[in-house]
């Protein structure tokens, strides 16, 4: 693939294993996990204090590899290439930017398709429920080893944006700035309701059988109806209506067959058998479960309280269409941290793309990041970088 | 988009007129929320000369990158939609500086800022300035003036009010003017002279207005 000037380039996904079973990370249900592995990659280098560093937070499905690429060969870039990378809006000629794996995802970090040290066959379902301040804390793991006191900022959209937020209330002090991009204080009942549907798709397909199916091909259909049904709600009635209309597949004549008749059919079984391929079934259930919990209320007390232990300066950014996490729950977020007289600015960003514009409306999205970098900077300054690197 | 340049420009030459009174106006260290504030450049400099601690709200995201960048906190939002997010006389001052003549619901707008501040520093453009009554007598034309360039069907200005239309406002609004400074041949005046001939010798009005029952410091 041919690197543009732009790129971080070729980028090394590294491990990092913490914990034990006599000293394990113990998770928000209760239960216990150890060791703990996590997968994560960096751009840009550290300066001397290493007050530079950025964590970014992924969404779903998303992983770590948030920019470059793995292999000369790659056809593709990371999720997040337009934003990372030399003069973008998280400027690795600045800025040192850290991407991990979530726990129970299925990258390379502890999740449903690892080992489980007591039978030595992968969890599966026995798998413990894990929360997005377990990821965080999993994540604060990482960040200590790494030699980072205080993170400059943490951003994240969608499930990102949750573990950004819960990043300035578990870790007020290691915290300067949030940037929190398509997310809200908790996940919305029409979000669970989705969720919901997507994890019955799963588990009422005879493969998942139980959730110990890693000798077998799993239960690929259940996940590819759960990802078609999911990516419905990332787009927007005006992006679906726009990009296919009611265009047919193959022809131009109505075939009166059960199968693919409309081209918008066919985008999204693509969709959801390309899914399959690079996502676990379970790190599926138990991602959504995890989003499923997220509730800054019910963890941290009502909203304007639950801010009031926050120190960081907050970015709220929310995008016009999207109706997965709609403005008005970005607002609710933004309306806490200014009745508790919070740094926090607030930018909904117009666009017809809906909740997946973050990952594709990224001009605005750059402006704003980037000049509330600038403006963090104010209050942290950053030494130049060293030339150790 | 050139209306909206041109609108920019225009609405910054205005202000930046008025940024020296309303720092003068301003205390030392006040609690500030400017709306329509743009680019935030006017906070940056009062945030500069008297350390206020300010928050900008603005209808255009990509202006409020300019705040952010200044490390301000910004809020992007309609003034016509009202400003719920804001507590109740949460702020010193809520500034609205050439910005009343281009919403839609001015009453609105006029009652969220004196709900949110304890003073409104309102400053708009006097259409009962000498020049564009008789630019509309004489010329029978819609006014016009270098600082008012813009045709009937194209002008952000869709509020056309006066110095005298404001201060029945705040009568009827039960509001009290605090200060009132009128710009005349270019110069700041606030003594009564000046006032009683303000509506038809000033550009700029900027009036300094407080809730009647609000204690005056």
């Amino acid at each position: 693939m041919f690197i543009e000037r732009h790129s971080v380039g070729r980028v090394e996904p590294r491990r990092f294993v913490f914990g034990s079973q006599e000293d394990p990370l113990v998770l928000d249900s209760g239960r216990a996990m150890g060791p703990v592995e996590l997968v994560y990659e960096t751009y840009g280098t550290p300066n001397q204090d290493r007050t530079n560093a950025i964590l970014i937070c992924h969404a779903l499905s998303g992983d770590a590899h948030a920019a470059g690429i793995h292999d000369p060969h790659d056809k593709r870039v990371g999720w997040w290439d337009n934003m990372i990378g030399p003069g973008k809006a998280f400027d690795t000629g600045r800025y040192w930017v850290i991407s991990a794996n979530v726990i129970g995802g299925c990258k390379g970090s502890t999740g449903p398709n690892a080992t489980n040290p007591a039978t030595g066959k992968p969890y599966g379902s026995d798998f413990p429920l894990i929360t997005i301040g377990d990821m965080v804390a999993a994540q604060k793991h990482l960040v200590d080893h790494l030699g980072i006191e205080r993170l400059f900022c943490v951003v994240g959209g969608s499930m990102g944006g949750f573990q950004a937020l819960e990043w300035s209330l578990r870790y007020p002090e290691n915290v300067h700035s949030v940037i929190c991009i398509a997310a809200g204080a908790q996940l919305s009942t029409q979000g669970i309701a989705f969720n919901a549907v997507g994890r019955h798709a799963i588990t009422t397909d005879p493969d998942w059988q139980g959730g110990h199916y890693y000798d077998t091909a799993g239960p690929v259909r259940g996940l590819a109806s759960a990802r078609m049904v999911a990516h419905i709600t990332y787009l927007s009635e005006i992006s679906l209506s726009n990009k296919f209309g009611r265009r047919l597949q193959s022809a131009d004549r109505l075939s009166y067959d059960i199968h693919h008749e409309f081209a918008v059919e066919s985008y999204l079984n693509h969709q959801g058998t390309r899914f399959t391929e690079r996502f676990d079934a379970n790190s599926y259930i138990y991602i959504t479960k995890a989003m499923d919990y997220f509730d800054i209320v019910r963890t941290y007390g009502p909203l304007k309280e639950a801010f009031a232990e926050a120190t960081a300066r907050f970015l709220v950014v929310s995008y016009s269409s999207d109706w997965l996490f709609p403005t008005a729950q970005s607002k609710e977020i933004v309306r806490a941290l200014i009745a508790t007289d919070r740094d926090v600015s607030f930018v909904d960003i117009d666009s017809p793309h809906g909740h997946d514009a973050f990952l594709i409306d990224i001009d605005q999205l750059t402006r704003v990041t980037s000049a509330f970098l600038d403006g963090s900077q104010r209050s942290q300054p950053i030494a130049r970088r060293s030339s150790a690197g | 988009m050139q209306d909206d340049r041109r609108q920019v420009n225009y609405v910054n030459t205005l202000s930046q007129t008025d940024w020296d009174i309303i720092a003068a106006i301003i205390p030392e260290g006040a609690q500030v929320l400017d709306l329509g504030c743009g680019d935030c450049a006017l906070l940056g400099e009062l945030a500069a000369r008297k350390h206020v601690r300010g928050r900008g709200v603005d209808i255009d995201g990509s202006r409020l990158a300019g705040g952010m960048a200044l490390g301000l906190p910004v809020y992007q939002g309609d003034l016509d939609e009202g400003l719920a997010d804001f507590a109740d006389k949460a702020y010193d001052y809520v500034i609205l500086n050439q910005t009343l003549q281009v919403v839609k619901n001015p009453q609105i707008v006029i009652r969220e800022m004196m709900r949110i501040g304890r003073f409104g520093i309102v400053g708009f453009p006097n259409f009962g300035y000498w020049a564009l009554r008789a630019g509309i007598f004489f010329g029978g034309r819609a006014p016009k003036s270098p600082a008012l360039p813009f045709e009937w069907y194209n002008t952000p200005n869709i509020r056309v009010l006066t110095i005298r239309d404001f201060r029945a406002f705040c009568r009827e609004e039960n509001l009290r003017i605090v200060a009132e400074y009128d710009l005349i041949m270019n110069k700041w005046r606030r003594h009564l002279p000046a006032r009683l001939c303000a509506n038809l010798l000033a550009h700029i009005g900027l009036f300094v207005v407080t809730r009647n029952g609000n204690r005056v410091v």
